[in-house]
């Protein structure tokens, strides 16, 4: 994955960081689901996904598979795409209010946009779209993450790339103290 | 006048007879010839496995076995590892430590396995168990080094402390500190899983240097290179070590302290690590690579020629793991070199890659299997094979005991044929009569699974993915392989017909996990009411299953015999189909 937002990253625009070229923000092949449509609705073979699972291989991650474990996932993707520390590959995700939490491999998204469409998926929640003057104003959500200061960062307000070198966990606030973010 | 049968023995006799008697499965059986025996045999059991955690209860085992000095315990299911497993799911140990305090003071060693062990728990082991001499943590989760210092304080006798592939939560380095001065017995560290912060070097280097009898020392990613040569000549009686990183800058003092230090290692056999390693400072391991048994290159993004020419200087090894960078080509040279091979793991160097970026075919284990006779077990991750390769394989290797393949894309048929890979993997069960672990990939229908139940009666644990057409390939297992243990299925077209139907075989079995197949609701509920004994695990994030139709297939199921009952510590996404839970529905 090249990163070529180090210019970009100081221009001031309109739109998600990283999300400099819209086409790259598609999966790169049109019948690609993503890893949150694959888990939810599973594999089975009597439904009209059929005539998508008959398709060559569709290249989509489906959780478990391949049989690796993250702690060596981690490992060596960490050196491979010189991502310092390897601390942006599985993380925990919690949403304020859930009993529990879990766990997504940021590897597995290119871009803010495929992650928030993600994390929507997989909690059932609307984010919405992220501004840099208003952050999620008006959406009832707001997507935060830990970094590696130990501060509580806004999902959105770096580049892609440091963002996924710098993030320890996520938490999607929720209710009056999400609201509030976006008018700091 | 009592009668005396001619067989009768004083008990302290029987006793010393047992106490040869080792293994489980015979103290077992030696438990059930009579009520004396049974009576005599559970006072001087000392050792205590339980594979699943919820099988059975901590007051059960402390009834039946009073005075054990050690207890192995296992939580989660495999496919944990595998992210398949929600965080919270269960597998605590507190509950088992809780009882095991004060019914098992003189406890000195403890093994757990996929569990959740809290810094409270570990607290209770420092302070309850006072004479402990083993602690192995494989692959546990929920402490941090609070709980580690607790441990490092507390247990004066500690020989082993093994924190193999668990998540630790860094809070402190200086938890090695709480190690007091006066403690020199430490036998085996194992720490290799820790993170930055987690490992204070001054600590960990004063402890190495007054543990004499030190023999295992697996050390963390942060170590630096430059380190290790000081710590090694400090542990020069070791047999097993671990590097941290393995990369830094050429310097020409570095490099021959490095080699001094290994050199002066005589009794060094196995090495792992070698994380970020760069093939310059891999010539300063060659003193020591014709005694290597051992050697873990898995986290090394070494390439060929430099890995193949380290490989060709260990001809002693009987144990390689190894990235697949070593390619076709090297392990053709593996396969000439280690004539004493036993066991082969090659991990993929890029699992999510759509297109291969080494060259590690069929090929390449068709040679390890041909040049290295007493190969027993074996992981290999690749991208191609055929039913042909297979055959020559299951033919060179008749005494395979594990034999776990992975085709990193499913459902890939034979590459040559493009035939399913059902003749391969017959021809492994049908020749390897001592199979005990096999894992499946590629494209698979019934008939694989036909050949699995004719042939691999000494079967215990077969994992699926992506395979089978039908239910009949569930039921041919499930009839067939009498010695199975457990079996574990993800993505596959098989639903209720078999599993009702072979109902009673699952209380043969440790467990069963099955996640996105097609198992109903109403199965699990039928089942659930038809076998008491079998705790019946339905996994939803979606919601509680009342919410849907009977017909409607469950997204996780696991099951488990038990004779502890449904367990309590459950998560809002787990429901036990039990008798109560399907009345209550009805």
């Amino acid at each position: 994955m090249e990163n070529d937002l180090n210019l970009k990253a100081t221009e001031l625009r309109l739109g998600l960081p990283g999300s400099d070229e819209p086409e790259r923000q598609m999966t790169p092949r049109p019948n690609k689901r993503t890893l949150s449509d694959i888990v939810s609705e599973g594999s089975r073979s009597t439904t009209e996904e059929d005539h998508q699972d008959n398709a060559p291989p569709a290249k989509v991650q489906i959780v478990g598979w391949p049989p690796v474990r993250s702690y060596r996932k981690n490992c060596l993707q960490g050196k491979k795409d010189e991502v310092e520390g390897g601390t942006g590959m599985y993380v925990k995700v919690s949403v304020d209010g859930a009993p529990y939490l879990r766990k997504i491999d940021l590897k597995v998204y290119r871009s803010y946009p495929q992650l928030l469409l993600a994390l929507e998926n997989m909690f059932k929640l609307t984010i919405g779209a992220y501004s840099e003057r208003e952050g999620y104003n008006g959406s009832n959500y707001a997507p935060t993450y830990e970094d590696r200061d130990g501060d509580w960062m806004l999902v959105g307000d770096v580049p892609w790339e440091m963002f996924i070198s710098s993030c320890k966990r996520l938490r999607i606030m929720k209710g009056s103290e999400a609201r509030g973010l976006g008018c700091v | 006048m009592q009668k005396k049968t001619a067989y009768s023995f004083p008990d302290e006799i029987l006793e010393h007879v047992f106490s040869f008697i080792q293994s489980d499965k015979d103290r077992n059986a030696a438990s059930v010839v009579c009520k004396s025996w049974y009576e005599i045999e559970r006072w001087c059991r000392r050792k205590v496995f339980v594979g699943n955690c919820y099988a059975v209860s901590p007051t059960m085992v402390i009834r039946r076995f009073p005075d054990i000095r050690s207890i192995e315990l296992k939580g989660k299911p495999h496919f944990a590892d595998f992210n398949l497993v929600p965080d919270g799911w269960g597998g605590y140990v507190l509950p088992w430590i809780s009882k095991m305090a004060g019914a098992y003071p003189w406890l000195e060693e403890i093994r757990l396995k996929r569990m959740v062990v809290t810094d409270e728990s570990l607290e209770l082991v420092a302070k309850s168990f006072t004479n402990l001499q083993v602690l192995v943590l494989f692959s546990c989760e929920g402490f941090s080094t609070d709980g580690l210092a607790a441990i490092a304080a507390g247990c004066k006798n500690l020989r082993e402390l093994d924190l193999r592939d668990s998540e630790v939560d860094d809070l402190s380095g200086h938890w090695l500190n709480h190690f007091p001065d006066t403690y020199t017995s430490l036998v085996s560290l194992n720490i290799s899983c820790l993170g930055s912060d987690d490992v204070s070097f001054s600590a960990l280097e004063r402890l190495v240097g007054r543990c004499p009898n030190l023999r295992r020392l697996l050390l963390n990613r942060e170590v630096p290179l430059d380190k290790i040569a000081n710590l090694l000549s400090r542990a020069p009686q070791l047999i097993e070590f671990g590097t941290g990183t393995y990369a830094a800058e050429l310097r020409s003092d570095v490099y021959s302290n490095l080699v001094e230090a290994f050199c002066n290692c005589k009794e060094l056999k196995s090495l792992s690590g070698f994380w970020d390693a760069v093939p310059a400072y891999l010539p300063v391991i060659y003193s020591v690579c014709s005694r290597l048994t051992s050697l873990n290159l898995s986290y090394a993004p070494i390439q060929n020629p430099d890995l193949t020419k380290l490989v060709s200087q260990c001809p002693s090894l009987q144990r390689m793991l190894v990235l697949d960078y070593i390619e076709d080509s090297g392990l053709e040279v593996l396969a000439s070199s280690c004539k004493d091979l036993q066991e082969l793991r090659v991990f993929p160097s890029d699992p999510f890659g759509e297109e291969p970026n080494v060259s590690l075919t069929e090929k390449g284990l068709v040679a390890v299997s041909s040049g290295c006779p007493k190969l027993q077990s074996v992981l290999y991750f690749c991208r191609q094979m055929s039913n042909a390769a297979l055959v020559t394989i299951a033919q060179n290797c008749p005494n395979f005991t594990r034999f776990r393949l992975c085709l990193l894309d499913p459902k890939i048929a034979d590459y040559r044929t493009l035939q399913p890979l059902d003749v391969g993997f017959g021809a492994i069960v049908e020749h390897c009569k001592d199979l005990r672990r096999l894992s499946l990939s590629g494209l698979l229908t019934d008939c694989v699974f036909e050949y699995i139940g004719m042939h691999a009666k000494k079967l215990e644990m077969l994992s699926v993915a992506f395979a089978g057409e039908s239910d009949l390939a569930l039921h041919h297992v499930l009839s067939g392989c009498e010695s199975l243990r457990k079996l574990e299925i993800m993505n596959c077209p098989f639903g209720d017909k078999a599993l009702l139907a072979n109902a009673a075989k699952l209380e043969t079995m440790r467990s069963l996990w099955m996640s996105s197949c097609s198992v109903s609701l109403g199965a699990c509920k039928m089942l659930g009411q038809k076998m008491p004994r079998l705790n019946i695990e339905v996994m939803d994030e979606k919601g509680p299953p009342d919410s849907r139709a009977e017909s409607d297939p469950v997204d996780k199921l696991y099951i488990y015999r038990s004779v502890a009952g449904p367990r309590f510590d459950m998560p809002p996404f787990v429901w036990t189909m039990d008798e109560d839970f399907a009345s209550e529905l009805s």
